[in-house]
Formats: structure tokens, C-alpha cells, sequence
């Protein structure tokens, strides 16, 4: 098991004959993903990378039957992509972009809640499960089937706590990095539900990141409805104030979102954290023996 | 992205709601002709910088002659304006804002964001104005309203008498609040804004609602429609490596210690800073230079981190991807002889081609650390910026 994705998903990339689409369309086919098709409007017909370019979703939703998509588009694009997509009855939707408006995020929000949509990111590297399928930018290499599942806000950060796992032999279940914007398709609760739900997930690493208090609401979630040990690491301990920090929702805002407060409230929910980002992996052993 | 007073008001003019009668001057001769056009007996005088607490710092003052405006600006037209909430250089003051005095009988607090628990815009609304809302939060939370609001909703109508409960305004004054709401809704959803604050909105002595304040932020993912308000941009207010950085696509944030880090992703770059920290350094800078480290983009951070003139040694940090790391090893070297970079450098090269990576850095006649491991690698940037 896994979660999200494995080797039954059907993908269809959005932005699909882009610089980036192609880039990461490519590597993904190398790991081993099941990549049906890709969406770039005005190319219908087309042949990229051997899979037919389609000119709409719904198209694609009619000829090769996706059940998943990932979304290359640029941003001012994005609303109507994930839209378009949602609306074709597709039910997880992975947006990578950066840089999408937040005021466009709370309309899509509340349009794919209504669908039943799984949305993850936007500004995310996505999301992979070792050794099955790779629906994101992440390089697959430092990736090791196992049993360790991993949820971030942020991507290279991601693969740090990836790379400590695989070294130490514990491997990953699924990693889903969730994206840093202040409004995500999926909150850590949404994962953290999946991986208590996942038999192969033995341990859950939670990375969080200064800004709004979405790992606090985990914490108290975590308390109440996680049986497995979840570790975590908060970057931004030396953040300063009112300073937005490369992601959009990286800011401490009125003296709320600091990573001390995040720390003290994850502890007290029983969560093991870990007090430097090198020391990820020697946590997860430690709770793990 | 931040807008001064004087553009905010000019926003809020454009949207129906009440503002004083006034004129931004950015020259000291302009100011008598500037009071004597807004006429009136008594002026305020407000300089324009993007922080809050202007008036415990003497940024703005009541007046009671156009000589006294002229004054005003004479003083700070081209100085620092230092307040609580800027550093200790203060914010660089070139546009003043001469407004007609407005006969204040009550101050009442009102702002909207977008807020991430609810996903919703929430009007932050108190019967106490002209003070630091997160002190009522905390001293007297009674007096807070947050509501929020349902964009599908046209009718506004109930959120407008929900917050004037807790504003406690009169009937007259909720007539005059009810259209206000929708105007501001309408003036956050359509010029893309992350943040308004009137702070305060007033009860004149004549019972009417008055905006003597206004805040505004707008949301920068969103600027690529917003094209009037990016000119108002001004990047006099921003510290002068962060703007060039912003010109270039990196992210960077001036902080002040000596270890100037270059990493890629936010995240990794705010934990390459906890490492430095943690291993008893200080960092000088936050610089996420990107998914791709290429030879441009690494001459261009180097150039940017350099011109802080603490920094003793820089720390590259680059967790490869798909950007392969001999690749990003070949950028550095060659960044770095372009640069002419005095200070040592320690890089640390992880994922794809690592190791070949390592070893162009190794073999190449450019004085460069390459440390593999993080930890190492901090420590090692830590023991030479002692």
C-alpha cells in the first residue's frame, strides 16, 4: 500500500508540451510512471514524448481515462486549469507552479471541495511513492521503497529528510509535499489522515515551516487521532519577523507563526521533534528502536 | 507589496469611501501651495513610509499654518523615519501627505485578510481604534470581531451589522457602514489585496464615518494583473539588496550575521540558516537562488551576498534535483572566477552526480571547501566566520 498514488495511477499532464511539462513529463516516465497523455490546448493531435497531446481534459478524460493529473501551466493560468480538470470528474490533481494568487486559490478551494477533489499544492514538488510512481519534480533517485511517509511544506527541505530516511534504510511509503502557499489544496491533516490509514506507513515525518499555524492544527489532530509515532522538524527558527521568506506563506505576522510556538505546541501533542534539520533521520531511528 | 497612505486613500477615493480632503507633496516648496488648495485653518502632516507607528516617532503632526507644513517637510523630506516597526536605519521619507484636520469623537479599528484556518476574507473589526490591535486581542477580546466572508453571498448585509454590533454604531452610522463593507469587499477582491487596515476609522463630531488611516498589501503572486498598482511601487522603502535581488528572481532577506548562505528552495534555505544557528554562527542572509543554480543566477547571488560587507565566508548549499550537481558544480567555479569572491567558500553538493560534482569543485584552481555532508559543512562556515 501507499497512498495517493501507486502503480495503477493514469496520469494526464496539463502544460504537457512546456519546457517544464517536457522536463519532468520525461523523468517521470523514466521512474516508471504511467503517464496516458497531456493537455496543451491548440496542440490536440499532436504526438510529445509517444503520448497524444490533447486540446482539453475532457478530451483526454474521453480517449485515454486519467485518474490523476499534474499541473505544469503557468500561474495565471492555474484557476482554470485545476478547474477544467476538476469539472472533467478528475479526483486528484497535483498543481507544481508557483506563484498563483491567493485570492484565485479561494475560489478553486472551495469549487474542487465541492467536486470531491483532492487538490495538492500549488507550489509543490508533488507527490511520489517509491519504487510505483512519481507525479512531482523530486529527483527519484534518493527515494527507497519503505516505510517512513513524509508530508512538507517545502520541496528541496523534502529532500533532506528523504535522503536521511533512505540512508539510514528505513525508505518511504509515499512523500507529499503539500506546497508553501498560504492557501493549500491539502492541509497536513489531510495527509496525516492517509498515512494512519496506510499499513506500509510505520512512522510519519511531518517538515513544517514558519508562518500561519496549519502545524499547530496538526498537532492537536495528531494528539487526538494518530497512533503512529510522527516526527517532525520546523524550518525558520531564525527567521525574522514580518519577513516573508521565499514562500508566500513563510511570514511571521504579528508575532504569530514562529517556529518556537509551532515547536512548544508539536511537543505537547507528543510529537518528536527534531531540533536540527541534519538530525531528521537520527530521530526517526531513535523513536523507531 | 506595500502602498504608502497617500496611495491607499487615493484607492479607497476610487472605491467611494471617506477620505480626507488632501495632497502628497514630494518637494517642501510645494507645501504651502498644497495646504492653501486643501484650505482650512488646521492640517495634518504625515510622512510617507511603509511602517507603522509614525506618530509616536513625530512622522506626523497637527498643524495650524502652511508655514508649519513647509517646516514639516523641510525636516523630513530625504531623512529616516525611525519607528517600532522599522529597523534601526528607519525608512527612507520622500512624499508627505497634507490632509484636512478632521474633528475626531471616537476611534474604531477595522482591517481585512485573507485568513488560512477559514479560507475565507475575514473583516478584524474593534470599538477600540488608534491603537495596537494585537493588545485588545489579547487585554480585552470581547471587543474583537473577526468575520468572515462569504464571496457567494451578494447580499452583505448581515456581516455589516454583525461588525457594527461590536463597533457599536448608531443607526445613521450603520447606513453609512453597510455600503462601506461592500465597497471594501469589492475594492479587496478586485485589486487583489492581502492586507487593509483602517486604523483608525473615526466617528467625526459630526457622527459621520471617516477613514483616517489606510494600510494596504497587495498580494505579489497577483501582480501580473494589477499592472496600475505595480507602478505604484517603491522601492525606496525596500532594503537595496533585497530589491536587487527581487530584479534578478532570487529571493533574499538581509539578516545580520557573517555566514552568507546561498541555497535552493525556501525551505532548505531557512534550514541552512537553523544549521548555521544551531552550530553557534549567525547568518547573514536568507537567498533561495532556485530550482535552477545555473552559472547566471550563481554569479548574480554571489554578487548580492558580497555587497554585505559583514560576511566572512559563504556557505552554498544546493540539495540537486533534477538539475544535475556536476552541472551546478561547473556554475559555481565559474561564478566564483567571475565574481573575484575574497572570502572562502564551502559548498555542499547533494543528490544526482553528487560526487562528480564534488570532485570538479576539488580539481578546479578556485580556493572552495566542498563538504558533502550539511552538518560538516556548517560547521566547517561556522569555525571560519569566527
Amino acid at each position: 500500500m501507499s497512498i495517493l498514488v501507486n502503480k495503477d495511477t493514469r496520469l494526464l499532464v496539463q502544460g504537457f508540451t512546456g519546457s517544464q511539462g517536457t522536463l519532468h513529463s520525461e523523468q517521470s516516465i523514466k521512474y516508471g510512471t504511467n503517464i496516458v497523455g497531456g493537455v496543451t490546448p491548440g496542440k490536440g493531435g499532436q504526438i510529445h514524448l509517444n503520448k497524444p497531446v490533447f486540446n482539453s481534459v475532457e478530451e483526454a478524460v474521453n480517449e485515454v481515462s486519467p485518474n490523476a493529473s499534474i499541473i505544469f501551466v503557468p500561474a495565471k493560468f492555474c484557476k482554470s486549469s485545476i478547474l477544467e480538470a476538476a469539472e472533467a470528474g478528475i479526483k486528484l490533481i497535483i498543481c507544481i507552479t508557483e506563484g498563483v494568487p491567493t485570492l484565485d486559490m479561494l475560489e478553486v478551494k472551495k469549487k474542487v471541495d465541492e467536486h470531491g477533489v483532492r487538490l495538492i499544492g500549488p507550489n509543490c514538488p508533488g507527490v511520489i511513492t517509491p519504487g510505483e510512481a512519481k507525479l512531482g519534480i523530486m529527483p527519484g533517485s534518493i527515494h527507497l521503497k519503505g516505510s517512513i511517509g513524509i508530508i512538507s511544506r517545502s520541496g528541496t527541505l523534502t529532500y533532506e529528510a528523504v535522503k536521511q530516511t533512505s540512508d539510514l534504510g528505513f525508505g518511504q511509503s509515499s512523500c507529499v509535499g503539500i506546497g508553501g502557499d498560504p492557501i493549500p489544496g491539502s492541509s497536513f491533516i489531510d495527509m496525516l489522515k492517509l498515512f494512519e490509514e496506510d499499513d506500509q506507513t510505520k512512522a510519519i515525518v511531518m517538515v513544517g515551516e514558519i508562518g500561519g499555524n496549519a502545524e499547530e492544527a496538526a498537532a492537536e489532530y495528531i494528539k487526538n487521532n494518530i497512533s503512529k509515532p510522527v516526527i517532525s522538524y520546523i524550518a525558520g527558527q531564525t527567521a525574522p519577523a514580518g519577513k516573508r521568506m521565499g514562500h508566500a506563506g513563510a511570514i511571521i505576522a504579528g508575532g504569530k507563526g514562529t517556529a518556537a510556538e509551532k515547536i512548544k505546541k508539536l511537543k505537547e501533542c507528543g510529537v518528536h521533534v527534531a531540533d536540527n534539520l541534519v538530525s531528521i533521520g537520527a530521530k526517526v531511528a531513535e523513536v523507531l528502536s | 507589496m506595500n502602498l504608502h497612505e497617500y496611495q491607499g486613500k487615493s484607492l479607497f477615493a476610487e472605491y467611494n469611501l471617506p477620505v480626507s480632503k488632501g495632497k502628497v507633496i514630494f518637494s517642501a516648496e510645494d507645501a504651502i501651495e498644497a495646504c492653501k488648495e486643501i484650505g482650512g485653518k488646521k492640517w495634518v502632516v504625515k510622512a510617507q513610509v511603509h511602517a507603522g507607528g509614525r506618530g509616536k516617532s513625530g512622522g506626523v503632526e497637527l498643524i495650524e499654518s502652511p508655514q508649519a507644513a513647509y517646516d514639516f517637510a523641510l525636516k523630513w523630506l530625504g531623512n529616516r523615519l525611525v519607528t517600532y516597526q522599522t529597523d534601526s536605519k528607519g525608512q527612507i521619507v520622500n512624499s508627505i501627505l497634507i490632509e484636512d484636520c478632521t474633528d475626531i469623537a471616537k476611534e474604531l479599528y477595522l482591517s481585512a485578510v485573507i485568513d488560512r484556518d477559514s479560507q475565507k476574507i475575514v473583516f478584524i473589526g474593534s470599538s477600540e481604534g488608534g491603537v495596537n490591535i494585537e493588545e485588545v486581542a489579547k487585554n480585552s477580546p470581547e471587543k474583537i470581531i473577526y468575520q468572515g466572508i462569504d464571496l457567494d453571498e451578494q447580499d452583505l448585509n448581515n456581516f455589516a451589522i454583525s461588525i457594527g454590533n461590536v463597533l457599536k454604531l448608531n443607526d445613521e452610522q450603520q447606513n453609512q457602514f453597510a455600503p462601506m463593507l461592500d465597497n471594501l469587499v469589492r475594492l479587496f477582491v478586485e485589486k487583489d489585496l492581502s492586507l487593509l487596515e483602517i486604523n483608525p476609522l473615526v466617528i467625526t463630531q459630526n457622527g459621520d464615518l471617516h477613514c483616517l488611516d489606510a494600510k494596504i498589501n497587495i498580494d505579489s503572486n497577483a501582480l501580473f494583473r494589477q499592472p496600475e498598482l505595480m507602478e505604484m511601487h517603491d522601492e525606496s522603502q525596500e532594503d537595496p539588496q533585497e530589491a536587487e535581488a527581487a530584479k534578478h528572481d532570487l529571493s533574499y532577506v538581509s539578516l545580520d550575521g557573517n555566514i552568507g548562505c546561498m541555497v535552493n528552495g525556501a525551505g532548505l534555505a531557512m534550514g541552512t540558516m537553523d544549521t548555521i544557528k544551531f552550530f553557534g554562527g549567525n547568518p547573514a542572509n536568507f537567498l533561495d537562488v532556485g530550482g535552477t543554480a545555473t552559472q547566471e543566477r550563481v554569479a548574480k547571488a554571489f554578487k548580492i551576498i558580497l555587497k554585505d560587507p559583514e560576511v566572512k565566508v559563504v556557505l552554498v548549499n544546493i540539495f540537486g534535483g533534477i538539475v544535475r550537481c556536476d552541472l551546478i558544480a561547473e556554475g559555481i567555479v565559474a561564478a566564483i572566477k567571475e565574481v573575484g569572491i575574497k572570502v572562502p567558500v564551502v559548498v555542499r553538493l547533494e543528490g544526482n552526480n553528487a560526487e562528480i560534482g564534488a570532485k570538479i569543485l576539488e580539481e578546479s584552481d578556485i580556493k572552495v571547501e566542498s563538504i558533502n555532508d550539511l552538518a560538516s559543512a556548517a560547521k566547517k562556515s561556522v569555525e571560519l566566520s569566527k
